[in-house]
């Protein structure tokens, strides 16, 4: 459904000179530097998957989308959506895919939100039946009913969102990209949404690839997960070998009986010290955790120990942090599943 | 025919949006009208000192000077999409227009439609026709053909550099503000007859930016002052195209600039 080979971008990012004699400049002479946004990035992706494209701000997950969605020409590498290359085949590509970016709506700013869809209608030549039955289960299933004439410029933010995820889907894509869908959204409208993009994949077999910040989308609707950090692929594979790759870090507290200058541990990294409490970790292939308290017990007097794995979140963090670990994991035998 | 009803159903929207601050639309139109009357009265003043320009007789330059500001008015109503891209590129808007499967030229020419220019080009109409009544054309089916073809012309030929300035964008995403010296500037310059300008002056403005085949030849042909001045009455009656192939020629650097689009954020 998606085919992705080597595909990098890079923008120059040119220095303005400013007014009237200085736009005029512009044109003849810029000065630049060149940022790589993605680099030799390469994936597939099967139809009716759900994949979590994931990483920190600046990464270049929006990027891939752009290119995926045809708005960025690539530096090089290809891309194929559907069989179709989307730069090149962008009106094609168009008719087959559907986008929303959470960060900025598709509708029209002064139009109500029916209105938006009948002119979507038009430009995509959507057959009066299926139009209709489209409507009526995104009406439902979102409950658009209550501001389905409404102005889109007097939409709450997850209003907005569900009326452009509906607006996405009128003409009953392929594939289905989703830039930050849930962003700044409650529980309950974030919910509502990842029920809505759970059933539209089940039923419809939509592909949807998802870009986030919230590990609970994540964890509610993908399988599997491409990392990427710094414009390079860092994961690729399922969320539960992604778990168990970094689960081997864990983080042991400690409240000891007084504060030690020295409580340093062969074999686990001291995370913070604040008084008695100290937060270690360690790595079960290291130092299993019996050995790891016992070595304590021997130095120290000790009130309460406990034992934690990392939420994902917090795993997430420390592979953009500290892409080595995982590198380094990543190359031994460790999960050849992946 | 799926483009033009859809182009229809657009314009349709942005005149309903547009009208439904009804005062501020109506305030507005009279106060375009009425700038523009100011312009042509400060023409009117000029020849109640000189009585003639480089052979050209008041109603005579207002005949150009209706010519011009209807194409100009025109192109602004319709061309608003170009005029005004630079918020597009600044909003990001782009993106949307690029995941829609059409072309991008027509969205951003559909996009928008500025119905308040009614009132310029209500007034520049005004002038034409009492510029006509005082003078003695002898009109013909072929003369308001080539009068109607030439309007169409000088549209055109706005249109295209709006097109210019917002494919700049594509590189320096404001607008270069160089363009106004032929927009604004242009309707001026149009506004007199282009034998008072330097050789240099004119030729750069018949052959590369072919404001004069829009405006100046064609009333030449019309006002019947082509023999006067020794102009090759071909090259007269051909120089209206002139005005299609500049807004071809701005379509082409368009589609180029579209690939260099870098949209917003990473």
């Amino acid at each position: 459904m998606i085919e992705v080979n080597d595909l990098s971008k890079d923008f120059k990012v040119y220095h303005h000179r400013k007014g009237f004699f200085g736009s005029f400049v512009n044109l003849f002479s810029r000065k630049h530097r060149i940022v790589q946004a993605v680099d030799k990035v390469s994936f597939t992706v099967a139809r009716g998957e759900i994949v979590g494209y994931l990483g920190p701000n600046g990464a270049g997950k929006s990027t891939t989308i752009k290119m995926l969605t045809g708005i960025l020409v690539p530096s090089s590498g290809s891309v194929t959506v559907n069989g179709y290359i989307p730069h090149r085949q962008r009106k094609e590509n168009a008719k087959h895919i559907g986008v929303v970016f959470g960060q900025r709506s598709h509708l029209w700013f002064d139009l109500p939100v029916q209105e938006s869809f009948e002119l979507l209608q038009r430009i995509y030549r959507i057959p009066e039946a299926e139009y209709r039955q489209n409507v009526e289960v995104f009406e439902e299933l979102l409950n658009l009913g209550d501001f389905f004439r409404t102005p889109v410029r007097q939409l709450s933010l997850g209003q907005r969102m569900r009326a452009d995820i509906a607006a996405a889907l009128l003409h009953n894509p392929d594939v289905l990209f989703l830039d930050e869908p849930t962003i700044g959204l409650d529980v309950v409208a974030k919910a509502r949404i990842r029920q809505f993009i759970q059933r539209i994949n089940t039923e419809r077999q939509v592909t949807v690839v998802l870009t986030t910040h919230d590990l609970d989308d994540v964890e509610k609707l993908c399988k599997r997960v491409i990392l990427i950090d710094n414009a390079r692929l860092r994961f690729d594979g399922e969320l539960t070998a992604l778990r168990r790759l970094l689960s081997t870090e864990r983080l042991l507290s400690v409240d000891y009986a007084e504060a030690y200058p020295d409580v340093s541990i062969p074999n686990a990294d001291i995370v913070y010290q604040e008084g008695a409490r100290v937060q270690y970790r360690f790595s079960p292939e290291e130092i299993s955790a019996a050995d790891l308290i016992g070595t304590i017990l021997k130095k120290f007097r000790i009130v309460d120990v406990s034992i934690q794995e990392p939420d994902i979140e917090d795993l997430i963090k420390t592979v953009y942090e500290d892409n080595l670990t995982l590198e380094r994991k990543l190359a031994e035998p460790l999960s050849p599943d992946i | 025919m799926h483009h033009l009803s859809l182009y229809l159903h657009f314009v349709k929207l942005r005149i309903r949006s547009q009208m439904e601050y009804r005062l501020s639309f109506i305030v507005e139109l009279f106060a375009q009208a009425s700038i523009s009357v100011i312009d042509f009265f400060m023409i009117a003043l000029l020849f109640n000192r000189f009585k003639q320009l480089a052979g050209w007789s008041l109603w005579e330059v207002g005949f150009l000077y209706g010519m011009i500001g209807i194409c100009f008015a025109v192109a602004e109503m319709i061309g608003r999409g170009f005029d005004a891209f630079e918020k597009n590129i600044v909003r990001g808007d782009f993106d949307t227009i690029l995941i829609r499967p059409l072309g991008t030229f027509y969205q951003v020419f559909a996009n928008e439609f500025l119905l308040r220019r009614l009132g310029r080009i209500a007034q520049a109409l005004v002038v034409l026709l009492i510029a006509n009544s005082q003078l003695s054309v002898q009109w013909s089916l072929t003369k308001v053909g080539y009068l109607l073809i030439s309007l169409m012309s000088g549209t055109c030929f706005f249109i295209g550099l709006f097109v210019i300035a917002a494919t700049s964008c594509f590189w320096t995403v404001q607008s270069i503000e160089v363009i106004n010296i032929f927009t604004h500037g242009g309707v001026f310059m149009g506004s007199y007859p282009f034998s008072i300008y330097r050789w240099w002056f004119r030729h750069f403005f018949t052959f590369i930016v072919p404001l004069a085949c829009v405006n100046y030849f064609p009333a030449l042909f019309l006002l019947g002052k082509i023999e006067s001045l020794g102009v090759s009455p071909i090259g007269v009656q051909l120089a209206p195209f002139a005005g299609f192939l500049f807004l071809g020629i701005t379509m082409l650097f368009w589609r180029w600039g579209v690939l260099h689009y870098q949209s917003t954020g990473h």
